[in-house]
């Protein structure tokens, strides 16, 4: 339980600063604090389990059928990792509190910061493969909203994409690999993982599994060639940076490493895969330090050589090499977040990062001259400080290597060059800062922090020569916890001394540090190193080329199918559906043996009425008043067919909509040219002809060949259940307002929304197409005899109306039909006196009305939740009333009441409101 | 009669396919009319074609598909032809802002240049 508290403390803080107003800065820090602090207590508890060699885990299933378990595991590597988290992270809170301007949102910052640390834990502490990956991408993730927190700068915001696009990769490609270690131990969890090495190393698909992991591993880490993420990163703010370049984001690849490394360590591939990554990176990154002028620029590439070491390390397959990673990774972390954080403080007293600028800092700022240069001097393994303890093992790994004789010699030297060229850097960055001159043009005159900016800095500081003073009584045990959990037993017993005589490691220690030293000054004096301007290039130009590249892909393919004329998109959907539905038509085509039923004089003339009128549509299609008059006939034919087929609910709904649709057309031909203008540089009309009529006769083809088939139909199960289990007997309306009553409720939910689009549209019209509007007060009825027959209709109409409503359940009828009889009705004094009159006389608010009927309908499905019925669960009361007889009430009922009004009110809103623009004012034209 | 209707349901598609491919809204608003016909007879039609069973049942027949039609397709086409209408009042009124706004009723908002 306290292990999973522990990643969901951040988490927590996170949600609790998003409620914090930026205005609270002291508020949103300590909550910030006092979390972090209290997941560090939470994990200081456990130390001593965790000492004893025990190995604690919790966890719950979560998607148990693929293996995905909500745990989390705590040994010395996690433990280690964890505390590194914790620590610096409470630190860097501290820092972040001073650092931060009063412009900047800070309980924002605080919750993205939070976000990381909890996804970071998560990282360390997963006891499962899956949900590792799943907290890795989300480091990316909140890493992306860290990196871009000043997201008005374009540098900020394109600096946070590329981490995001090249870190987010590599966890696709880790989760692939994840997937086959996971599919080749037969379990995700990381006891059976790390125990199944062998198993795993014997397998065929191992070398896959080993680059997806790795690909995951060197992104995250910025090992080349993907290291050129990290430097466009430096624009996130200072305290972002020294979080995640020294201890979190850029360390979890090198986590991931050494986490796995019982699992796929110790091959030829690993081998070389690994050291040569590392090496390369280790001296790519040296080398290119020296010559940034950024004081964050430098420490960016310092870190990728760093971590190219690191990684190195862990290729050489060698436990010693092991134990040295694990070590430099503290070191790394501890000296690399203090430097970030003085570059910072730096930056912020004097408002530039430029070394060719800030000169002569020594007798400005003397503290934080004094802690960044013991940093440096760690970063540049100067002894006394734990840099120093941490390379020497290196260089005595690299001396160790054996079995590969090129790489005997090629590895030392390399290790020396690069270790040659990180004194080079780390001199550049003490000697140009704080001497070499005086400043030149600062925005300010730089001086000391406050004090609480200097505490995280001073306190880092104490820790790199705690440890590179006493090694032994300070982090030997953490060491030797931590590299027992990486190896999956206790590491070979090493010493940590300053001074081991004179020996291999410490010659090469010394020529490195003088020929960096000798590098430094040779560039100082005969080159002038401020005027080098050397920028990597390389990286981030072929992913913008890349990106360039597919977006142009991208916008020709749309440009190709969407060329922004609707006729050619159409043709190309129906041609693409036309021929898609063809082809298993031409693989075989049979009809069925059904009877058939015959034909009737009656069918037959409904048959030629229908085509007749259809034809007439196509043709006459451009004298619009003709097309409307013969589409309602052949709205009509189908309405007689459906009624010739025993489907009276749909040949009166048919009925109805259609004099709704034709009355809709006629209120638009209104506003539209009465004839089509004719049809300029359309494709020809052949063409169209010709892909309209293969498609016809393909639907005709396939009908045919369904009509002649025997029925095989789930729909026996509504009729045996229709009245006994709905009490219904008109089948489809049970089926509308009780089996699918889900359905109906998201159909009448589209009618109230097309509602509302009709009536919003066409509020704002624009006055060209709107004509004069009548002066107040003019009243003509459009015909008295329409006037006379509506208000004798009406009445009626609302009789059957409710007449249709009631018997829906148990003969045609049913909310559907009722609302639009209803409709109709009131159209007809709309026609005969204009909707102005009208709605003096009938006030009736359509919109209220169709929202109504939605929530009546909804609020009766959630009724059954009261007797702890699923939604739209139906029931039934029967009561025997005095004088009235037996009446019987099926909650079905209140759930059309609602179809009912919501249909009513949608047709009538879409009407008035294109007939309120235009009634008055027909007559007078 | 199955021939008659899956060949009105053919032409009816035809029709609909063939305006909806012309250059002026009123005429897609057409054909889409149509093509709904054809799409709700072709459901429909997916129940077989049935004379004098409508789904209305009764105690003294069993309810079962040999005595009834297929009240399935009649429950999906139902709220198909509203949903249909609904569709239609949101074309037709797109059509209207279309001419209000560009000043022509071509389908792509503007003439094409001769």
């Amino acid at each position: 339980m306290m292990l999973a508290l522990i990643v969901a403390l951040p988490f927590l803080a996170g949600a609790l600063l998003l409620a914090v107003t930026n205005r609270a800065r002291l508020l949103s820090a300590a909550i910030a604090f006092a979390f972090t602090a209290a997941a560090a207590v939470l994990l200081a508890v456990q130390i001593p389990d965790v000492a004893s060699g025990t190995v604690s885990s919790i966890g719950w299933d979560w998607l148990p059928l693929d293996g995905a378990r909500l745990g989390f595991r705590l040994d010395g590597l996690a433990a280690m990792f964890a505390g590194m988290v914790l620590i610096l992270g409470a630190l860097i809170i501290l820092y972040a509190r001073y650092y931060l301007s009063e412009r900047d949102p800070i309980a924002r910052f605080y919750a993205f910061f939070m976000l990381f640390m909890g996804s970071m834990l998560g990282v360390v502490l997963a006891d499962n493969l899956i949900l590792l990956v799943v907290f890795w991408e989300l480091t990316s993730l909140s890493s992306f909203l860290l990196i871009g927190y000043w997201q008005y700068r374009s540098d900020a915001r394109q600096g946070a994409r590329l981490a995001l696009v090249i870190t987010g990769l590599g966890g696709l490609a880790l989760l692939a690999g994840v997937l086959i270690i996971g599919n080749i131990v037969g379990d995700y969890s990381l006891d059976s993982v790390l125990a199944a090495g062998d198993k795993i190393r014997a397998n065929p698909l191992y070398i896959p599994a080993l680059l997806l992991v790795l690909l995951g591993a060197f992104t995250k880490s910025a090992q080349f060639p993907f290291h050129f993420w990290l430097p466009h990163a430096m624009a996130a703010p200072t305290p972002v940076s020294a979080y995640l370049h020294s201890a979190t984001m850029v360390k979890a690849g090198v986590f991931l490493l050494a986490r796995l490394y019982p699992a796929l360590a110790g091959t030829e591939a690993w081998f070389f895969i690994v050291s040569a990554a590392g090496l390369l990176t280790l001296l790519i990154g040296a080398y290119t330090a020296i010559f940034q002028h950024d004081l964050k620029g430098l420490l960016a590439y310092s870190t990728i050589s760093h971590l190219g070491l690191i990684t190195l390390l862990f290729g050489l397959n060698s436990p010693m090499a092991a134990v040295a990673g694990v070590f430099h990774i503290l070191n790394h972390a501890t000296f690399k977040a203090s430097l970030f954080m003085a570059a910072g403080i730096i930056d912020h007293e004097s408002g530039s990062r430029d070394m060719r600028k800030l000169n002569g800092l020594w007798r400005l700022m003397p503290i934080t001259a004094v802690l960044a240069i013991v940093a440096s001097a760690a970063m540049a393994g100067v002894p006394l400080l734990n840099g120093f303890l941490s390379k020497e093992l290196f260089f005595g790994e690299a001396l160790a290597l054996e079995g590969h004789t090129a790489l005997e010699f090629a590895v030392p030297f390399i290790a020396t060059l690069a270790a040659a060229f990180g004194v080079t850097y780390s001199m550049r960055f003490i000697h140009d800062v704080f001497w070499n001159g005086e400043p030149k043009g600062l925005p300010r005159q730089p001086h000391d922090p406050p004090l609480w900016m200097l505490v995280p800095v001073a306190i880092l500081v104490c820790i790199c020569l705690l440890v590179g003073i006493a090694p032994n009584a300070t982090i030997e045990p953490i060491l030797t916890l931590s590299a027992s959990a990486v190896l999956g037993r206790p590491p070979p017993s090493f010493t940590l001394k300053i001074w081991h005589g004179v020996n291999w490691p410490l010659a090469m220690s010394l020529t490195a540090m003088f020929a960096g030293i000798g590098f430094y000054l040779l560039l100082q004096r005969l080159y002038s190193l401020h005027d080098i301007v050397h920028l990597p290039r390389g990286g981030k130009e072929i992913y913008d080329a890349f990106i360039k590249r597919l977006l142009g892909l991208a916008r020709r393919i749309t440009g190709r199918l969407q060329s922004g004329h609707l006729q050619y998109s159409l043709a190309a959907v129906v041609l693409f559906a036309t021929t898609a539905a063809l082809l298993p038509l031409l693989s075989g085509f049979s009809l069925g043996s059904a009877p058939g039923t015959p034909v009737s004089l009656p069918g037959l003339l409904l048959w030629l009425t229908g085509c007749a009128a259809a034809l007439a549509v196509g043709y006459w299609h451009a004298r619009r008043l003709v097309a409307l008059v013969t589409i309602g006939v052949v709205g009509l034919i189908v309405s007689l067919t459906f009624a010739a087929f025993s489907a009276p609910d749909l040949a009166m709904t048919q009925l109805l909509v259609e004099v709704v649709t034709v009355i809709l057309m006629l209120l638009a031909l209104y506003y539209l040219p009465l004839q089509s203008p004719p049809e300029r540089n359309s494709p020809p009309r052949w063409r169209d002809a010709t892909l309209a009529a293969v498609a016809g006769a393909g639907i005709s083809a396939v009908t045919y060949a369904m009509l002649t088939r025997p029925v095989d139909s789930i729909s026996g199960y509504f009729l045996e259940k229709s009245l006994p289990e709905a009490f219904g007997t008109n089948v489809v309306n049970v089926i509308l307002v009780d089996f699918r009553a889900l359905d109906t409720l998201g159909e009448i939910a589209v009618v109230a929304i097309a509602a509302l689009i009709v009536a919003g549209l066409l509020r704002t019209i624009l006055p060209r197409v709107v004509p004069e509007q009548p002066e107040a007060g003019t009243y003509a009825p459009v015909s008295l005899f329409l006037e006379f027959l509506a208000r004798i209709l009406l009445p009626l109409a609302l009789l059957v109306s409710l007449h249709m409503f009631l018997r829906g359940h148990n003969q045609p009828g049913g909310g559907f039909i009722a609302g639009l009889i209803i409709a109709v009705a009131l159209l007809v004094p709309y026609l005969a006196s204009g909707a102005r009159v009208i709605e003096s006389r009938i006030p009736l608010n359509y919109e209220a009305i169709c929202g109504a009927g939605l929530v009546i309908a909804a609020l009766t499905g959630a009724g059954s939740f009261m007797f702890a019925h699923p939604f739209l669960t139906s029931s039934y009361w029967a009561l025997d009333l005095p004088f009235l007889g037996k009446i019987s009430f099926a909650s079905a009922m209140l759930f059309d009441l609602g179809v009912y009004l919501t249909v009513f009110g949608g047709v009538m809103l879409a009407l008035v409101r294109f007939g309120k623009i235009n009634a008055p004012s027909r007559e007078y034209r | 009669m199955e021939l008659l209707l899956s060949s009105g349901i053919g032409l009816l598609t035809a029709v609909g396919i063939y305006l909806v491919l012309r250059a002026r809204t009123f005429d897609l608003v057409l054909g889409l009319t149509l093509l709904s016909y054809a799409v709700n007879l072709f459901i429909f039609a997916s129940g077989r074609l049935v004379i004098g069973k409508a789904p209305i049942i009764s105690t003294t027949i069993t309810p079962t598909l040999a005595n009834f039609a297929d009240p399935l397709p009649q429950a999906l086409v139902l709220t198909a032809i509203v949903i249909g209408f609904a569709m239609t009042a949101v074309l037709l009124v797109l059509s209207v802002r279309g001419y209000a706004d560009h000043g022509t009723d071509q389908v792509d908002g503007r003439e094409p240049r001769a």
